[in-house]
Order: C-alpha cells, then sequence, then structure tokens
C-alpha cells in the first residue's frame, strides 16, 4: 500500500459566479423590487437563465487542478492572494463541493483554516478545549488523553478555568493552536495560521509541526506566504496562480520560482480600468512610483472622491520579496495641520519612500484605503491596486560595503568612539 | 489504519443513508454543541437556568388571570392554570426550537465557513437544547398536577413520549427548511417570530380545541394541535383520546419532516458559499 497515493486530486475546478456584490446573502425585498424596477431585464435574463443561454459573470477560482500526494508527505502551496489556495483547501476539506472533477482521500483528515474555530469566548479554557476539540473531529477519549500535552504546550496551565474573553491574544492563539496540533489524522491541512502569534510561538509551532510528520508519519498540506517556513517543512510545494497549478516539485526549486514570477510580473505602475474598486468615498484611479531629481522614490495615488468624509485614511502597505509586511503609511500619520487635504473631484497625493533603510530586492506595495474604524475601503491582504517595484541599493562611501547584505533593512548608522 | 477510511469529494453528492449515518458517527458532537449552549445561555445571568421555568409559569399565571379568570374562556372543565400550562409547555417546546433552528446556520456562519461536519448536527443540538428546557418546565407540571389532584392514567403516559416526538420532528422539520432558506434569504430572521405568534393563535394553547367542533380535523392538520390536545387528554383526562387526530398529527409531521431533510440535504454543501 505505501505506493498509492494518500490523496488524488482529478480534475478539479470551481466556479463562483459573481452576481451580487453586496456580499454573501441578499433579501427577497431586494429580488422583488428588481422585478418590479426592470420587469424586462428581469423576463430577458430569466429566460435566458433558463434556456442555458445566460452566462452569468463566472469567475473560475481553480481550473483543472490535478496532482497525488503520498502518505508521509509535506507539501506546501503558494501563490499570491487569490490564486486558489484557499478555495483548494476549502474542497480538500469539503466545506465546499467543486464544480467538476473527483479527489480521493484515503484516510482521516483534520483541519485548521483558523485558529480557534468556534471557541467560545464566555467558556473557560479548559471548556473550549473540549468543545474545539469535538468541532476538529477529535473523539472525547482522545481529548482527555491529550489534554494534559495541550494545555503544556498551550503554556496557560493558571488559567485553565478563566473564561477566554479574559485571555490575551496570545494566550488565545497559543491554545487554539496547540488543541489543533495534537489531533490525530492522518492527513492535516493547514491554511496560513502562523502568521499568528509571537515569533518564539511560530518557531515552537513550526517544530511541533516538523515532529507530527517526522515522527508520526503523518501527511500535510500547509498554505503558507512565508517562504521561510514552507522551505523549512515541505519536501515539496504546489504553485498556484489564476486558479491553475504552475508547477509542482521540488520545494527549494518552486519557491524560486514563485519569487521570480513575482518579479517577471512586477508592474510600477497600477491603473483604474474604468469601475474597479468603485466607492463614492474613495476610488484609486492610479497608483505608481515616481522617482524625483534627487533619486528619491514616491508613491503616488490619484483618486476620486465623490463624497467628503473627514475619516478617510488613504495609504499603502509595503511588503517585502518573501511578503512580509513592512509597514503602514497613511496620509493621516502626521499632526492633523499637515495632513493633506482631500477634496471632492480628483486629488493626487504622494509619499516619500524611506529607501535609505531598504536592502536591495522586490518590494510590493498595496493601496490601502479606510474610514478610519469604520470600515475598509480597501482592505489589505486582498485583491487590491498592487504594484511592484525592484530596488537596487547604493552602496554608499564605505569601502566594505560593496555587496548585498542579509537582512529586510539596511540603515546606515552611525558609530562614534566613546572617550 | 488509512484503509479503513476513504472519502470521495465529488460535485454533486446524491442524497443517501450514509450522510444520515455520519450523523451519528458525530453524535459527540452533538453532545457538545448542546452542552455547549446550555452553558453559555444562562453566563452572567443571577437565576441561571431558572429561566428556563420562570417563562412559561409567568406566562401561565398571566393568562390564567386574563383569559381564565376575566374572559372566562373554556377549559374543557379542568382549572384554567393547569389547562394552559400543558399547552404553554408543548407550545414553547415548539416555537422556542423552531426559532432557535431556522437560525442556526446564521449563528454558527463562523464554524460553518471553516471546519467540515454533518450540518444536521447544528439544528438538531438546538432542538435537544430546547428539549432540556422542556424538561425543566415539566417539573413545574408534575407540581400542579399534584397540587390540582390529577393521576394521569397508564395509557396517558405511555403517549407522551409519542407527543414529544412529533414536536421533536414538527419544529425540526420545519426548522430544516427555514433554516436552508435562511442561508440565503434573510427574511426568515423577521417573518419568523410573526408566523409563530399568528400560529399561537390557530393552536389551541389558550383555548381548548373543542370549540372548532366538528371542524376540528382541519386544525389537525397542524401537528401541535393534535399534540397539545392529545396531552391534555391524556394528563388531565379533557376529553378521550382520539387516535384519528394523533394520525393525522402524525402523517402531516412525516411530511414535514421529509420536506424539511429533503431542502436541507439539496442545499447543505453551498451553505458555505452562501452563507
Amino acid at each position: 500500500m505505501k505506493n498509492s497515493p494518500i490523496i488524488t486530486v482529478k480534475n478539479i475546478s470551481k466556479k463562483y459566479n459573481i452576481n451580487h456584490q453586496q456580499g454573501g446573502y441578499i433579501a427577497l425585498r431586494d429580488v422583488i423590487t428588481n422585478i418590479f424596477k426592470n420587469p424586462f431585464t428581469f423576463l430577458k435574463t430569466k429566460t435566458k437563465e433558463v434556456l442555458g443561454i445566460e452566462t452569468k459573470e463566472e469567475f473560475w477560482a481553480l481550473k483543472d487542478i490535478n496532482f497525488e500526494i503520498m502518505k508521509g508527505e509535506v507539501i506546501g502551496i503558494v501563490g499570491r492572494n487569490g490564486a486558489g489556495k484557499s478555495t483548494l483547501l476549502k474542497i480538500l476539506s469539503q466545506i465546499t463541493p467543486p464544480t467538476t472533477g473527483e479527489i480521493r482521500i484515503n484516510g482521516t483528515v483534520g483541519s485548521l483554516l483558523e485558529v480557534g474555530t468556534g471557541f467560545h469566548p464566555e467558556l473557560t479554557g479548559r471548556e473550549n478545549i473540549f468543545l474545539n476539540g469535538a468541532i476538529l473531529g477529535m473523539k472525547k477519549k482522545d481529548i482527555v488523553r491529550k489534554f494534559d500535552e495541550i494545555v503544556k504546550f498551550a503554556d496557560i496551565e493558571k488559567f485553565l478555568d478563566t473564561p477566554v474573553k479574559y485571555y490575551s491574544s496570545g494566550m488565545y492563539v497559543r491554545l487554539a493552536f496547540s488543541v489543533a496540533a495534537h489531533m490525530e489524522t492522518d492527513i492535516l491541512i493547514i491554511d496560513e495560521v502562523l502568521a499568528v502569534g509571537d515569533a518564539e510561538f511560530q518557531k515552537k509551532c513550526l517544530g511541533k509541526m516538523n515532529e507530527i510528520t517526522k515522527e508520526e508519519g503523518r501527511t500535510i498540506l500547509f498554505v503558507s506566504h512565508n517562504m521561510g517556513s514552507v522551505k523549512q517543512l515541505c519536501n515539496k510545494t504546489i504553485l498556484l496562480s489564476n486558479g491553475k497549478i504552475i508547477d509542482f516539485g521540488e520545494t527549494e526549486n518552486i519557491t524560486e520560482k514563485y519569487l521570480s514570477l513575482s518579479k517577471e510580473t512586477t508592474s510600477e505602475k497600477w491603473e483604474n480600468k474604468g469601475n474597479e474598486f468603485n466607492n463614492e468615498y474613495f476610488k484609486p484611479e492610479k497608483f505608481y512610483i515616481s522617482k524625483e531629481k534627487d533619486d528619491s522614490l514616491w508613491v503616488n495615488i490619484e483618486t476620486t472622491i465623490n463624497k467628503l468624509d473627514e475619516s478617510l485614511t488613504v495609504g499603502y502597505a509595503l511588503y517585502s520579496e518573501d511578503n512580509t509586511l513592512l509597514y503602514w503609511s497613511y496620509q493621516t500619520d502626521s499632526k492633523e495641520s499637515d495632513w493633506p487635504e482631500l477634496n471632492i473631484g480628483n486629488n493626487k497625493i504622494k509619499s516619500k519612500l524611506p529607501t535609505e533603510i531598504f536592502n536591495s530586492g522586490i518590494y510590493k506595495i498595496e493601496l490601502i484605503a479606510s474610514l478610519y474604524f469604520k470600515e475598509w475601503i480597501i482592505s489589505p491582504n486582498n485583491i487590491n491596486p498592487t504594484i511592484f517595484f525592484n530596488f537596487s541599493k547604493k552602496f554608499n562611501e564605505s569601502k566594505y560595503w560593496v555587496q548585498k547584505r542579509p537582512g529586510i533593512i539596511t540603515p546606515n548608522n552611525q558609530w562614534k568612539i566613546i572617550k | 489504519m488509512s484503509n479503513s477510511h476513504t472519502t470521495v469529494i465529488k460535485p454533486k453528492k446524491i442524497f443517501s443513508f450514509s450522510s444520515l449515518s455520519e450523523v451519528w458517527e458525530y453524535r459527540e458532537l452533538l453532545y457538545f454543541f448542546t452542552w455547549r449552549d446550555l452553558k453559555v445561555r444562562y453566563k452572567q445571568t443571577a437565576i441561571g437556568a431558572l429561566w428556563a421555568i420562570f417563562q412559561p409559569f409567568i406566562t401561565m399565571v398571566v393568562f390564567s388571570v386574563f383569559f381564565g379568570g376575566l374572559l372566562k374562556i373554556p377549559s374543557d372543565g379542568v382549572p384554567y392554570p393547569i389547562f394552559v400550562y400543558t399547552g404553554l409547555l408543548f407550545w414553547q417546546f415548539f416555537s422556542s426550537a423552531l426559532s432557535d433552528t431556522s437560525n442556526v446556520l446564521i449563528t454558527n456562519q463562523a464554524i460553518i465557513t471553516k471546519v467540515y461536519f454533518p450540518r444536521l448536527i447544528l439544528p438538531l443540538s438546538s432542538v435537544m437544547t430546547k428539549f432540556i428546557d422542556f424538561g425543566i418546565a415539566a417539573v413545574i407540571l408534575v407540581g400542579m398536577m399534584f397540587y390540582y389532584n390529577y393521576t394521569p392514567h397508564l395509557v396517558g403516559l405511555l403517549i407522551i413520549p409519542l407527543l414529544l416526538i412529533i414536536t421533536f420532528m414538527v419544529s425540526t422539520g420545519l426548522g430544516l427548511f427555514l433554516a436552508s432558506i435562511n442561508v440565503k434569504y434573510r427574511d426568515v430572521r423577521y417573518a419568523l417570530p410573526f408566523f409563530i405568534q399568528i400560529l399561537m393563535f390557530v393552536t389551541p394553547v389558550i383555548y381548548p380545541a373543542s370549540i372548532a367542533g366538528k371542524y376540528s380535523w382541519i386544525l389537525a392538520l397542524n401537528p401541535m394541535m393534535g399534540v397539545i390536545q392529545s396531552a391534555r387528554a391524556a394528563l388531565l383526562g379533557t376529553t378521550v383520546l382520539n387516535w384519528t387526530l394523533v394520525s393525522i398529527s402524525l402523517l402531516a409531521t412525516f411530511i414535514l419532516m421529509l420536506i424539511g431533510i429533503y431542502t436541507f440535504k439539496k442545499t447543505e454543501r453551498y451553505f458555505a458559499d452562501i452563507i
């Protein structure tokens, strides 16, 4: 049996119809008002729908996915935002059905798409271990058997009988991950959960996952943006882009390919093709990098504002090559009197990049905008206007500093002798 | 070990009984959800589970004063308080279970979009929770029966489980149907309280079924009518047990249950996409 795959994925595709923009559900009222407002359009689309002529606006989140995974393999899944990684995991975890194709899984599956699913704030740590364990599919007797281990790993002995609503976010995440890490399924599906928690705990989690695979021979599917942890954990990696598998092979090759792929598609300018990100408070028109005479780099945002809101914050998120967030910056970061004034109509604003501390490499910049503490207009880590730029650092006057150094930032620090 | 468990994921799942047996496999989760709901509900309340007794009790007192005392609504010859309490007990089990079941997918949205388990577990657990409330509130009824000196006869006691099963199934069946619709159309949430209120007036909770006379069989299409009337007949001896009525109720219940399960199963797999 060693040679038969534990997971076989054949021709999996997943289609979403994007016909309701206002989010998931609709009210019957809207359907009815729609019928009365545009009876002819409604009739036309309905007949077309019935006859099968009408093709709604379709979006293929996944298209013809095929792969096989052997027992004991640790597979990484990488790809840009919106490449279909999460959809693939959701199909594998049976949360949503595929539109076509078939998957055969020989073994029990545990999936961890989110840390602490089903945690109830009113219940104590102890109670939540049982509840969360049961939701993840563990049997009560297994939870009882593993209980001490879970508590020890999470390091929350003292707070076991405190409702988790009083936990710090760190404790909460530790407990949640700990429960999930002690699932005893043949296959474990994990989505980007290590992005939470502090560095030390992330290390502990990676260690635990290493242990799970090496000692217990379990199969793991692991989605991450962090190339570091993918390299550390996975022997093989799947590269997804636009819902298709671009490549599947040794992790080392794939991560390199992934990084170079994002280099190829580097574009230093984003332009609104018409009605993208249409929002009355803030509609992005152009988003690009410009260079001034003194060689400084500036992030430029051009926007149309149809309705003024005082709480509008516009800015960008900057990421390094391996998708580590470096910082967020907003036009409202200084004291209020220095904020650039935004008016109804077209606005152009720009912000200087602190390139003096940048290391050479490819940087990603996402446009973000929100109404302060009310809602995101364009949220980070989502589908948003994104540009990339390749930065090569100019070495300074030092005769020793002549090549690229490790590290995300390379500030030019002062050194002095103490007399 | 890994050979013992094979899952095949396909676009369309045809209805099969294996998906129902899966519910049995996950019975511990059913227990935990019920346990969670009971545990969480009365957190940070001063009198805790006493609320389960308070609500029907106070309702009974108010109804007895106004409907029994002032309006003099007939009660088939038994004291009005015990008459109306018997009705309320079953009615509240039904109505609270129905409204909880209809909203259970929405309230557990976060879990549904992140973890797989047979979705049927959720509505079942909300009915279970309400069943336990029923058990607590039933203590009052037993007390009242002692107070008013009623001894149920043996057949009467035996039929109570059947009536409970009917109530359980009606609220589950109707609840499953409404829950499936609620995933797409949130109108259910607004229409339901109103619907339940109307339903209470066409169900003999505060008045005896006998006032409908020879048309009472039409009312019996509402299974709760059969349940409440039979419960009164069995426990208080208000009327003779009408087996035709019970059968009609049972039949209506089965149809409701089938419609409920069918709708739920048909839409179940897409909950996570549209919720």
